[in-house]
C-alpha cells in the first residue's frame, strides 16, 4: 500500500510529549496564539487543532462553530469519531475558540449559519478523524513492526495480527510524532457506526442538571455587570443625562456614554452585580434628542410599501413575456396582497458577552456565531490585534440568526465598557427588554402577486413584487447585491421549483431605520407562506387535491421535493383518511438551503386559536449523520416558525419607538401553540448531506393557514394571525 | 306655660312621632317602601362600580383563568384556574404571588392570591361584565355566594384581606401604580351596609 | 441592604442583599448558582423556576425578602429527590434539549407536576407546562419525556 505523503513540517503544529497528550490542543495548556494559516494544502486540517486525546482516554473535539441548540456540538464529532473508531463513550466535545483554523471550509470564516455545518464540514471532519487513525496505526504498527493495513481498529483501540493490541491513550504521545497524512482514506458508508444512526446528544445531562455554563453564566473573579440604556429610537442619542440617583445606588461602579454601532450614543451603567445595574439603569433621567433620526411608524411603512408594490422593482427573475399577464380576463386572474411584520428571534438566553481589557491584550467571552469576526471588532474598540484578543465561545441559548451579526454589535458595546475598566472583567447583558427593543428584526414585507391561471388550472404567468428591506446592505455582505436585488428577500420565490413558464419578480429595498437580520430561514419565513397558499388557492379553484396539484405543478426535476411531498403522503394518508369532525388538513412544501420538506397538519380551532393535532413531515437532506437530530430540528423548527402566527407575533413600530417590551407583548409559541404531535420521516439518500436547522420552518405557517382556510372560508394572507 | 306642662307636652310629641314612625315602619307604606329600596339601589350601584373594577373583576371570570390590568386582558403565560382556583402544580397561583406586594418585580400579593370561583363569576364566557342586575343577583344567591347573608356580605367586603387588597395594589411591572376602585374601602363598606339594610335589592333588569 | 438566612437545598446560606432583589438574581450573583436562568424578567417564561416550600416558583419575580423560611430546591439538587431523578433520566433518554437553557426550569416545572400527579394526562401536562417557553421547540419530547417519568414512577 503506498505510504501516504506527509505534509510539510512546518504546517506541523508544535508537540508537547510532556503534556501526556495527543498533541497540545492551541487553547488547552496555553494562551491562544494565532497560528498562520497553512499557505500549502489549505484543506488539510491539523488533527492538533480539533482532536485531544487524555492520558485517561478522553477523546476531547473542538467544535469549529457555535452550539445553539442545533445539534452540532454531537454530529461533527460523529463524524471525526466514526472515522477514528473511537469509544464513542470517551468522547467529549467542546466549543473551539476564535481562530481561523476554525474557519468553515467552505465560506472561509469561522462561522455557524445557512444551516450549513454538516454540509460544509463533513468532508472535513471525516478527513480529520481518518487522518488521527492512520497516525494512531503508524505508531502501533512501528511499535509492532508490522505493515499498517495488518492493523485493525475500534472503540480506541489498535490491534494487531499477532494478538498485539495498544489504545489509543497510549499511542497518542508516538503518534504524535507522525507525520499528517496528505491524503486520507475514507469509509464505506456501509462501515459507518455511528453516523446515520440516532445517537443521543454529548450535552444533554449536563443542561438537566444546571451544570451547563451559557454565556450568561459566567463568573469572573472581581467580574462587574454592565447595563445599557439605549436610545428609544434608533440611532438617537442623548440630550442630557441625569446619574444623580443612578450613582447614589450602592454598589454602582460608574456610568457614561458610549458609541453605538447605528450611529447614535447610548448610556452604560456598571456595577458590582446585575440587580444593582438594573435598579441604577432604571434611574437614569434620559432626555433623548430624537431630532436627528428618522422613526420608522409600522403604519406609514406599510402605506409606503403598498404604493411601492404597485411598481416594478429591480428585476431578480424574469421569464416569459413579463406582460403576459395583462393577457388574463380578471376571472382568469388571481390577485393577492400579503403583509408580514417585524419579527424577533428572541432566543431564550438574552445576549451578553464579557471582556477582559489588560492593555496589551484581552480576554472575551461570549456565544458568538462569527467568532473571529466578533475578535477582530473587539480588538478595533480596543485597539488591538486580533491575535491580542483571546475569544472564548460560550455554549449559547438559542440564536435562530439573532447571534449572526456582522457589526458585533454586543461585542463592541462590552468592549466600549471593558475599555474603562482596565484590568477588570465586564459582563454586558442585555435584558429581555433591551432584545425585544434592540433591532436587528426579521424585516417587514409586503407581497404582491398576480396570477394568470391557464385553462389547466395552472398558473401560466406570474407577476410578483415584493417589497422590503435589504439586511445584506451596509454590511460586508453587501457584495453580494447584484442588480439592487438582495437574494435573502427573494428566495423562495427567485428559486421556486414550481414550472410557471411566464415568471417575473421584481423587489424594492426601501432604506429604513430599523436595523435588520436574517430570522431562522431568513426569506423563506414570507416567501414559501406566500407561494404555498397561493399554490394551495389555486388548487382549490381547480378543484384539484393540494397534493396532487403540487406534484403536476413542480418541474419534473425537483426530485427532493417531490421524493419528501411522495414520503409525507405516504406517512400521512392514515390519519389524513380518518380526520375527526372539525379538524382539516393542511398542505405545504418547501425546498431552501438544499433541502426539501414536506408536511401535513391535522388543525382544528379550540377557542378561537389554531390547534395543530400533529404534523407529519418528510425531509429529504442528502444522507443524514444523525436521524435524532433531523426530528429535533423538524419538530423545533416547526415549533419556532408558529411564532409568525401568534395572536401577539408581531413587532410593530409607533413614531420611531418599538411598542412591545416583553414576552407579555411579543408572545412567542408555549406548548399549547405549538403541534402537539410530530413525526418525522427522513428520505433516504446518500447525497452529499445539506441542511436541516431552518428548512423545517417555512413550512409550518402555510400548512396551518391552509388548513384554516378549510374551515373557516377565509383566505389569510396578514399575519400575524390576530383573529382566525 | 307651666314647665310640666311643657314636659308632657313635648312627651306626647315625641310619642306621637314614634308612634308615628312605628306606624309607618310596621305598615310599610308603599311609599316607604320604594324609597327604601331606591336608597338600596342607589348604594348597590355605588357597590357596583367597585366590583366591576378592574382590580376587582379580574379575578372574577367565567372562564379558565383570570384577567390582568386595566385593559383586563387575559393573564400572560397560559395561566388557568385548575381545580380549585389556585392554579395548577408548576403553574400556582402562588408560583408568582406572594401575601404581599412586590413592587420591586410589580407583581401583585395578597393573603391567599386566587380566583374567585366560577359560582362567582361577574363576567360571561366572552369576558364580558354581566349586567348589574344579574351581578346582584349572583352575589344574593345563597346557593352560589357560599352561604353569605347580608352581615356575612358586609363583613367580606369590610374586612376580608384579599378583597382589601384592591386598594393597596401596588406598582406594575413598568413601575406604574395599579389604578384603584372609584370609592374608598371606607366608601364601599358604607355602601354596602346601606344597601345590606335596604334588603339588598337588585335593579330589575 | 439586609441580611437573609435562606435554606437552600438543605443548606443554611446568608446573604445581603436589597430586599427588593429577586430571588433569582440572589441565587445566581450572590449564592453563584447559576442552574437557574434568566430569561425574561416578568414571570412569563418559567426558566427561573425553583421550589420554594414544595411549590413551583417564579423566582425573578419574588424578592427575597418575602422568602423568609421557606425551603428553596433548586435545579442543583433536584435529583436528589426521585421525581426529578426520574425526571432528569427520562429527558436524557428522551433527548429532548437542544440548546439548553430552558431547560432548568422546565425540569422544575415537570417535577411539581409530577410530585403532585403521578398518572398526569395530556391535559395535565399541557396546563402545568403552559407557562414554559422553549424556544428550540422542544416541547414534542417534553410531553413524551414527562409520560416516560410517570411511566418509571408508577
Amino acid at each position: 500500500m503506498r505510504q501516504p505523503r506527509p505534509v510539510s513540517r512546518r504546517t506541523f503544529l508544535a508537540v508537547s510529549a510532556a503534556a501526556g497528550g495527543l498533541l497540545v490542543s492551541l487553547y488547552l495548556d496555553r494562551p491562544l496564539r494565532a497560528q498562520q494559516v497553512p499557505a500549502q494544502n489549505p484543506k488539510v486540517y491539523p488533527p492538533d487543532a480539533f482532536i485531544h486525546i487524555t492520558p485517561d482516554g478522553k477523546i476531547v473535539i473542538q467544535v469549529n462553530r457555535l452550539e445553539f441548540g442545533q445539534g452540532v456540538q454531537t454530529a461533527l464529532p460523529m463524524l471525526l469519531a466514526d472515522e477514528m473508531d473511537a469509544d464513542w463513550s470517551q468522547v467529549v466535545a467542546e466549543l473551539a475558540p476564535a481562530n481561523d483554523i476554525y474557519r468553515d471550509p467552505v465560506r472561509g470564516i469561522q462561522m455557524v449559519g445557512g444551516s450549513g455545518s454538516i454540509a460544509t464540514s463533513f468532508q472535513q471532519y471525516r478527513e480529520l478523524g481518518a487522518r488521527t487513525r492512520a497516525m494512531l496505526v503508524a505508531a502501533a504498527a512501528d511499535r509492532w513492526k508490522v505493515a499498517p493495513d495488518q492493523c485493525r481498529t475500534e472503540a480506541s483501540v489498535v490491534r494487531g495480527p499477532a494478538g498485539q493490541s495498544a489504545r489509543y491513550a497510549e499511542l497518542a504521545a508516538d503518534a504524535a510524532r507522525i507525520p499528517v497524512p496528505a491524503t486520507v482514506q475514507l469509509k464505506q458508508p456501509a462501515d459507518f457506526r455511528l453516523v446515520g444512526k440516532s445517537v443521543r446528544r454529548l450535552d444533554s445531562r449536563a443542561k438537566c442538571d444546571g451544570t451547563q455554563k451559557f454565556g450568561l453564566d459566567l463568573d469572573l473573579p472581581g467580574m462587574q455587570v454592565a447595563l445599557v440604556a439605549h436610545p428609544p429610537v434608533f440611532g438617537a442619542r442623548p440630550h442630557t443625562v441625569d446619574a444623580l440617583a443612578a450613582r447614589g445606588i450602592s454598589g454602582v461602579v460608574d456610568v457614561f456614554e458610549i458609541p453605538t454601532v447605528s450611529g447614535g450614543t447610548a448610556v452604560a451603567v456598571v456595577a458590582d452585580k446585575f440587580w444593582t445595574a438594573k435598579q441604577a439603569r432604571d434611574q437614569l433621567k434620559i432626555d433623548w434628542d430624537l431630532s436627528t433620526v428618522e422613526r420608522a411608524d409600522s403604519a406609514q411603512l406599510w402605506a409606503t410599501y403598498k404604493q411601492l408594490a404597485r411598481t416594478p422593482g429591480n428585476v431578480a427573475v424574469t421569464r416569459g413575456d413579463a406582460r403576459a399577464i395583462e393577457g388574463f380576463a380578471a376571472g382568469d386572474r388571481l390577485v393577492a396582497e400579503y403583509e408580514f411584520p417585524f419579527l424577533a428571534h428572541s432566543p431564550m438566553e438574552p445576549l451578553n458577552t464579557t471582556v477582559r481589557f489588560d492593555g496589551d491584550r484581552a480576554e472575551a467571552w461570549a456565544g458568538s456565531q462569527f467568532q473571529t469576526i466578533d475578535q477582530a471588532a473587539v480588538a478595533q474598540v480596543l485597539g488591538l490585534t486580533p491575535e491580542q484578543v483571546t475569544f472564548h465561545t460560550e455554549m449559547a441559548g438559542g440564536g435562530f440568526g439573532r447571534r449572526a451579526v456582522t457589526d458585533s454589535h454586543i461585542q463592541r458595546e462590552a468592549a466600549e465598557i471593558a475599555k474603562r475598566g482596565r484590568g477588570t472583567p465586564v459582563k454586558l447583558i442585555w435584558t429581555r427588554e433591551d432584545d425585544i427593543q434592540g433591532g436587528y428584526y426579521r424585516p417587514m414585507f409586503l407581497h404582491r402577486v398576480e396570477v394568470g391561471v391557464g385553462r389547466d388550472g395552472l398558473p401560466a404567468a406570474w407577476r410578483h413584487v415584493i417589497v422590503g428591506q435589504s439586511l445584506l446592505a451596509g454590511t460586508p455582505f453587501a457584495v453580494m447585491i447584484k442588480n439592487g436585488v438582495d437574494e435573502t428577500a427573494v428566495e423562495g420565490v427567485s428559486d421556486t421549483h414550481y414550472a410557471i413558464p411566464s415568471f417575473h419578480l421584481t423587489v424594492h429595498h426601501p432604506k429604513v431605520n430599523v436595523p435588520v437580520l436574517w430570522w431562522r430561514s431568513v426569506g423563506n419565513t414570507h416567501t414559501a407562506f406566500v407561494m404555498e397558499t397561493l399554490i394551495d388557492e389555486l388548487a382549490a379553484r381547480a378543484s384539484i387535491d393540494p397534493i396532487a396539484y403540487r406534484r403536476r405543478l413542480l418541474q419534473p426535476d425537483a426530485k427532493k421535493l417531490r421524493a419528501a411531498l411522495d414520503l409525507m403522503e405516504e406517512k400521512s394518508a392514515p390519519w389524513r383518511r380518518r380526520l375527526p369532525r372539525n379538524h382539516a388538513v393542511g398542505i405545504a412544501c418547501h425546498e431552501s438551503f438544499g433541502t426539501a420538506v414536506a408536511c401535513a397538519v391535522d388543525v382544528s380551532i379550540e377557542s378561537k386559536r389554531p390547534r395543530i393535532h400533529r404534523a407529519t413531515v418528510a425531509i429529504d437532506a442528502g444522507l443524514v449523520v444523525n436521524p435524532l437530530t433531523i426530528e429535533s430540528q423538524c419538530q423545533g423548527g416547526l415549533a419556532f416558525g408558529v411564532s409568525q402566527l401568534m395572536a401577539n407575533g408581531a413587532i410593530t413600530l409607533k413614531d420611531g419607538r418599538v411598542e412591545q417590551r416583553n414576552f407579555d407583548a411579543y408572545t412567542p409559541p408555549y406548548i399549547v401553540d405549538a403541534p402537539v404531535a410530530v413525526d418525522v420521516h427522513i428520505v433516504p439518500s446518500a447525497e452529499k448531506p445539506t441542511g436541516c436547522g431552518e428548512p423545517p420552518t417555512p413550512v409550518i405557517s402555510p400548512a396551518v393557514v391552509n388548513a384554516l382556510t378549510r374551515l373557516t372560508g377565509k383566505r389569510y394572507r396578514t399575519l400575524p394571525l390576530v383573529t382566525v | 306655660m307651666s314647665r310640666s306642662r311643657m314636659a308632657v307636652g313635648l312627651g306626647l310629641l315625641l310619642l306621637i312621632v314614634s308612634v308615628g314612625a312605628f306606624a309607618t315602619s310596621a305598615q310599610q307604606s308603599p311609599d316607604r317602601t320604594a324609597s327604601r329600596r331606591a336608597d338600596g339601589l342607589a348604594a348597590w350601584q355605588q357597590v357596583h362600580s367597585v366590583l366591576i373594577h378592574p382590580r376587582c373583576i379580574n379575578c372574577h371570570t367565567a372562564v379558565d383563568y383570570p384577567q390582568q390590568g386595566d385593559a383586563r386582558r387575559r393573564h400572560f403565560a397560559n395561566v388557568v384556574r385548575g381545580p380549585d382556583g389556585s392554579g395548577v402544580p408548576g403553574l400556582q397561583c402562588a408560583t408568582c404571588h406572594q401575601e404581599s406586594n412586590a413592587n420591586s418585580t410589580g407583581i401583585p400579593g395578597s393573603h391567599n392570591w386566587h380566583l374567585a370561583p366560577l359560582s362567582m363569576a361577574w363576567q360571561d364566557r366572552n369576558d364580558q361584565p354581566l349586567s348589574s342586575a344579574a351581578i346582584c343577583r349572583a352575589i344574593t344567591d345563597r346557593r352560589k355566594n357560599h352561604d353569605m347573608d347580608g352581615p356575612a356580605l358586609l363583613k367580606h367586603n369590610a374586612e376580608d384581606k384579599l378583597v382589601g387588597w384592591a386598594w393597596e395594589p401596588g406598582r406594575d411591572i413598568h413601575g406604574m401604580p395599579r389604578t384603584l376602585p372609584p370609592l374608598s374601602r371606607t366608601e364601599f363598606a358604607e355602601a354596602t351596609r346601606h344597601w345590606v339594610e335596604a334588603g339588598m335589592p337588585c335593579p330589575k333588569m | 441592604m439586609a441580611t437573609y438566612e435562606l435554606t437552600v437545598n438543605g443548606q443554611k446560606r446568608s446573604v445581603t442583599a436589597d430586599p427588593g432583589t429577586p430571588l433569582l438574581w440572589v441565587l445566581r450573583d450572590d449564592l453563584k448558582m447559576t442552574g437557574t436562568k434568566y430569561g425574561c424578567g416578568i414571570a412569563a417564561c418559567g426558566a427561573c423556576t425553583v421550589h420554594v416550600a414544595g411549590v413551583a416558583t417564579r423566582s425573578c419575580v419574588v424578592p427575597v425578602s418575602l422568602i423568609g423560611d421557606r425551603p428553596i430546591v433548586t435545579i442543583e439538587a433536584i435529583s436528589q429527590d426521585p421525581v426529578g431523578r426520574a425526571v432528569q433520566d427520562a429527558w436524557v433518554s428522551q433527548d429532548v434539549v437542544q440548546c439548553g437553557y430552558c431547560q432548568s426550569g422546565q425540569i422544575m416545572s415537570a417535577v411539581a407536576l409530577l410530585q403532585s400527579n403521578r398518572k398526569p394526562t395530556d391535559k395535565n401536562i399541557e396546563e402545568s407546562m403552559g407557562g414554559n417557553i422553549c424556544r428550540c421547540g422542544t416541547y414534542v419530547r417534553i410531553r413524551e419525556a414527562i409520560k416516560l417519568a410517570a411511566l418509571r414512577l408508577a
